[in-house]
């Protein structure tokens, strides 16, 4: 039996050329962070940021589970060293956090590729052959050479899938790991990113798909008993209650239309259009009759 | 205190009557909703109210202090019921207390009609032959499916009126 799947998003880095924090960058109004995770978390048990020691009061990476380095100053391998320590039962998906245009296919391939009996799975990458270890799996059994190739001085993950039993792919979508380092490309990714949101974004083919999202869904009164419950969180990719409505009355049966509803968001009333972000409360407000 | 709150058991107004005292108002005035045997031509037997109480409760307390500044209060309270209802009891309660008989009165049914029609509260009723129905759901299904637009009753002064917050307006 294989080892279950972890996600692990590396956060951890200095992002000295960017000279900002390429995890608070955003698109289409939300920070890669969210993003990331929310692609991820869909697709493995759990899933947690990997930060430096002096990151952890920092708010975007609060929010999720983390797991934290021990060896310091190593980069990248060192975040997925701690992880494979920290949970060494699991196989860790690990992902780069500059990565604006990764999607869910890219990484459903690489989950369904996954040979666990090889010490990773990754792609080879569209540049220049090599493996891509910063969106790979890492299976158990890659601890201990993991270790010593850190005891031996050195840091490069890549060289270190180079060299390792891994099992390689061809990645479908070609720009779907193209990572942004400075200020220029990530006007020139959000840009693009940015542009083919409003399509649905979905589409076959396309290299992204809507981000997911964690709502806490709450139904009252009517839509309560039609829902047949009174709350549920869901993962959605529903960008605002419009959508997300729609997608709910369709799985839920829910008779009342959208012109008789009202919407709150996180206990306040909320417009039909305003963006969705993780972790909100919605409830959908049928025909008052208090009084 | 909150000036507006929900509450699961009946209502002793004269405790909350003796909230809104003060030596300059020479007025106070109260209104009582209670639930009523009967509604559109059907027997009502019982009530169930239910609330999304954290935003309702906000909501209320805005109408109450909306109408302490534009009607110069010195104080109002209203206190609405949730859960299950008999007939005749009080289902909410109004108070406010003002230097003056005219400001006490428009004050008081500023805040019911505001109540009525601003906050998320619903209202199940109970008929005697085993039906049930939500107040202003189903009936404004049937409503949206006649496409007759003026099915939507108009709000009423007793407990049981059916204001629209937000049903189909033409």
């Amino acid at each position: 039996m294989s080892a279950p799947l972890y996600g692990l998003l590396l956060t951890g880095g200095r992002s000295r050329r960017m000279q900002r924090d390429k995890l608070g960058l955003e698109y289409a109004g939300q920070p890669q962070l969210a993003r990331a995770m929310a692609l991820l978390e869909p697709l493995v048990e759990r899933s947690f940021v990997s930060v430096r020691a002096d990151q952890l009061e920092e708010p975007l990476r609060a929010a999720y589970a983390h797991i934290t380095d021990i060896l310091p100053e190593q980069g990248p391998i060192g975040g997925i060293h701690a992880a494979l320590c920290a949970q060494p039962q699991a196989a860790w998906l690990v992902l780069a956090g500059d990565l604006p245009f990764l999607d869910a296919a890219t990484l459903q391939q690489l989950i369904a590729a996954r040979a666990p009996h090889r010490l990773a799975t990754a792609f080879r990458s569209s540049h220049d052959g090599k493996p891509e270890p910063l969106c790979a799996i890492f299976e158990p059994a890659s601890r201990a050479p993991i270790e010593a190739w850190i005891g031996a001085g050195k840091r490069c993950p890549r060289e270190f899938l180079g060299q390792a039993d891994v099992e390689l792919l061809t990645l479908r979508a070609a720009h779907a790991l193209d990572n942004i380092n400075t200020a220029a490309e990530y006007s020139q990714a959000r840009g693009q990113l940015e542009a083919r949101a409003p399509a649905s974004g979905n589409g076959a083919g396309g290299t992204v798909v809507a981000p997911k999202r964690k709502l806490k869904i709450q139904y009252f009164a009517l839509l309560r008993e039609q829902a047949g419950r009174s709350e549920e969180t869901i993962t959605s990719g529903a960008a605002d209650a419009r959508a997300l409505y729609a997608e709910l009355s369709a799985a839920r049966g829910l008779q009342l239309r959208p012109e008789q509803l009202r919407v709150a968001i996180n206990e306040a009333f909320a417009d039909w259009s305003q963006p969705l972000a993780e972790g909100d409360t919605v409830v959908f407000l049928p025909p008052v009759a208090g009084g | 205190m909150s000036t507006f709150r929900f509450s699961s058991v009946a209502l002793e107004t004269a405790a909350l009557r003796a909230e809104l005292t003060g030596p300059g108002c020479g007025a106070y005035a109260a209104f009582e909703g209670w639930v009523r045997d009967h509604n559109e031509g059907q027997r009502v037997t019982r009530l169930d109210y239910e609330a999304y109480a954290p935003l309702a409760a906000r909501e209320g307390e805005r109408v109450v202090a909306e109408a302490i500044s534009r009607f110069g209060l010195h104080g109002a309270l209203c206190v609405h019921r949730i859960g299950a209802l008999a007939l005749g009891e009080i289902a909410v309660w109004v108070g406010t207390s003002a230097p003056h008989r005219d400001e006490a009165f428009r004050a008081c049914r500023y805040i019911i009609d505001e109540v009525k029609h601003r906050l998320p509260i619903w209202k199940k009723e109970y008929y005697e032959n085993g039906d049930s129905g939500w107040v202003n759901c189903e009936r404004c299904s049937a409503a949206v499916a006649d496409a007759g637009a003026d099915a939507a009753p108009r709000a009423a002064h007793e407990s049981h009126g059916h204001g629209h917050a937000h049903g189909p307006r033409r």
